[in-house]
């Protein structure tokens, strides 16, 4: 097989996924493009009512409060939750690597949230906020907890921020797994070296772990940008878009991130074309953030 | 020296425990909500049921529920996440395999598009992907909308780039002697493949595994749209999300409902914990 040729085992390892990469991703993404071009809904879906429309859609997205709106917060959500999720995940690293007894137990106990679907933690964080909190609050003799007005979930600026610690309570015991293995791998002689040295714990920390776990920040930065970006089933589940706020002199969903305006415009709306085009603005910006993350582990190559 | 070293640890132990029981604090919530009338649940959800025996009612009332089929939601997930991680396995090991070992423009071309199709989210192709899967269906007559063969299809083709890729890495260290030996023995391409290579590929196998199983089992929006609402075919996400929109607000029962849905999964979890952490990582790390 070192011949530049292609013998037939190749044709027949490659067919089945070749089929599946063009029937689930090539011709959807190309039709998709298409589509955002044209008045695509479900009454005009195929044949002679479908028309080429220009860039009306695009346009459309300009003109739509509730797109920027949805933009402006999925931006900030991402911001905070790849943040908060980093911090807290460290600092679980730094605890569940130190030779506690009960090490193995919290690391599962803190990786567990992440097996479970989204959807069902929504469910039970909406049920904590709305239910668990109050009573909480009644027990302790604060009546203002048990005011509705004042649920987390009530407001869309808390009820963001709620997204945030169940978007933390999900993935943090994931980012922690990945800084728990970066941290292990850092050779004990260094560590051992810098306490003869007579290093702090903080200059320690500056001086030998981060600089060491270097690439596993990349990394876990990424994944939590990305996925934080795209979080849809938690939205769905925990706030369903609500409560609403007024934006540019009009009233539209308050915790709307884009996954979720993009589903709703396409399928609520009936409006596919306009979903469609803002699916296509959606995937530029994680094409950009992609670009981003290549290039700096390509420095980095050259670094090392 | 080693009774201050064990106080020093005193304090991260304590801060560790508080912080186990806070992450673990919203699943305790759902098991003692599960064991409560509707009426207890409003006046104390932090308290204790009064009756255990509740939970076992409850949990009759989800599984003879017509919004969650429990039986038939889970039978559904689990046909829908072993054919779609069995196939992906397989499929994808044997291509990443003969990519790696033709030298050619065009396998690195296709290795190339398939990698940099990670980027695309499901949200570009999925309207598209649901009108493409009906216009098949009035060319061809099979069904793919609705149906385990289109939900199969669509894992496989979402999967697969990152298992190929995956795979790729692993078989680039795997040295060509191995297979060589095999030739001259008079092996064929096939039987080399799964013979020798399939077997060394373990524990990139696991981490496929590991990473697709945890997403379809998971996995809420694609099979909202592919299998629909109100299909016959329903995953436990659906079937909770279902459940949780027909019953608004009667917490007791939801929250028995997700107790339930996080059953398996947590078993599964402490039996299979360090391959799960450790393919997870292996994944993301790649």
């Amino acid at each position: 097989m070192r011949k530049a040729q292609h013998r037939p085992i190749f044709w027949l390892f490659l067919a089945p996924v070749l089929l599946a990469f063009a029937l689930v991703i090539v011709i959807p993404f190309i039709l998709g493009a298409y589509y955002s071009f044209t008045n695509w809904s479900a009454t005009a879906r195929a044949g002679d009512t479908l028309r080429l429309i220009g860039l009306a859609n695009y346009a459309g997205i300009l003109k739509d409060p509730s797109f920027t709106f949805s933009f402006i917060i999925t931006v900030v959500y991402t911001v905070f939750n790849m943040v908060v999720i980093n911090v807290v995940s460290f600092g679980l690293a730094m605890l569940v690597t130190r030779k506690l007894k009960g090490r193995n137990v919290y690391r599962a106990g803190f990786f567990i949230p992440n097996l479970i679907g989204g959807i069902i933690l929504g469910y039970i964080w909406q049920f904590v906020f709305n239910n668990a909190i109050p009573s909480a609050g009644l027990a302790l003799g604060l009546q203002s907890w048990a005011n509705p007005a004042n649920l987390l979930l009530a407001q869309s600026d808390t009820a963001l921020l709620a997204m945030v610690l169940v978007g933390t309570w999900q993935y943090a015991g994931y980012v922690m797994v990945i800084y728990v293995a970066a941290i292990e791998t850092i050779p004990q002689e260094l560590i051992e070296a810098a306490h003869i040295d007579g290093a702090s714990a903080w200059r320690q920390l500056r001086a030998v772990t981060l600089p060491m776990i270097r690439q596993a920040f990349t990394v876990t930065i990424f994944l939590t940008l990305v996925n934080s970006f795209k979080q849809f089933d938690v939205n769905v589940s925990l706030t369903a878009g609500g409560p609403s706020v007024i934006f540019a002199g009009r009233p539209i969903y308050g915790t709307q991130l884009l996954a979720m305006n993009i589903y709703n415009q396409g399928l609520k709306s009936d409006d596919m074309a306009g979903g469609q085009a803002r699916a296509v603005v959606f995937f530029l910006v994680l094409v950009i953030v992609s670009i981003i993350q290549v290039s700096i582990n390509k420095r980095r190559e050259v670094e090392l | 020296m080693k009774e201050h070293r064990s106080l020093r640890l005193i304090i991260p132990e304590i801060v560790a425990v508080i912080l186990f029981l806070l992450f673990l604090f919203p699943f305790f919530i759902v098991v003692i909500n599960s064991a409560k009338t509707p009426f207890e649940i409003t006046q104390s959800p932090l308290t204790f049921p009064s009756d255990w025996g509740k939970i076992p009612a409850n949990m009759y009332t989800i599984w003879t529920s017509v919004n969650v089929q429990y039986s038939s939601s889970f039978l559904s997930s689990v046909i829908i996440t072993v054919s779609s991680l069995v196939l992906l396995n397989i499929l994808s090991s044997q291509a990443a395999w003969v990519l790696v070992r033709t030298k050619t423009r065009l396998s690195t071309g296709i290795f190339i598009t398939f990698v940099a199709a990670m980027v695309i989210p499901f949200q570009i192709v999925m309207f598209p992907l649901l009108s493409w899967f009906r216009e098949i269906y009035t060319l061809t007559g099979v069904r793919l909308l609705r149906s385990y063969l289109g939900i199969v299809l669509a894992y496989i083709g979402f999967g697969m780039s990152q298992s190929i890729f995956l795979f790729h890495g692993f078989i680039k260290s795997i040295p060509l002697e191995l297979e060589e030996a095999a030739t001259i023995d008079g092996c064929r391409p096939a039987q080399i493949f799964y013979r020798i290579i399939f077997p060394i590929l373990r524990p990139i196998h696991a981490t496929v595994l590991v990473l697709n199983g945890i997403w379809i089992w998971n996995d809420y929006l694609l099979p909202l749209l592919v299998l629909g609402k109100g299909n016959k075919v329903m995953t436990i996400p659906l079937a909770v999300s279902n459940f949780a929109g027909a019953y608004v607000k009667q917490w007791d029962l939801i929250l028995t409902a997700i107790l339930m849905a996080m059953i398996p999964i947590v078993i599964f979890f402490l039996v299979a914990q360090r391959s799960i952490i450790k393919g997870m990582v292996a994944g993301s790390i790649k």
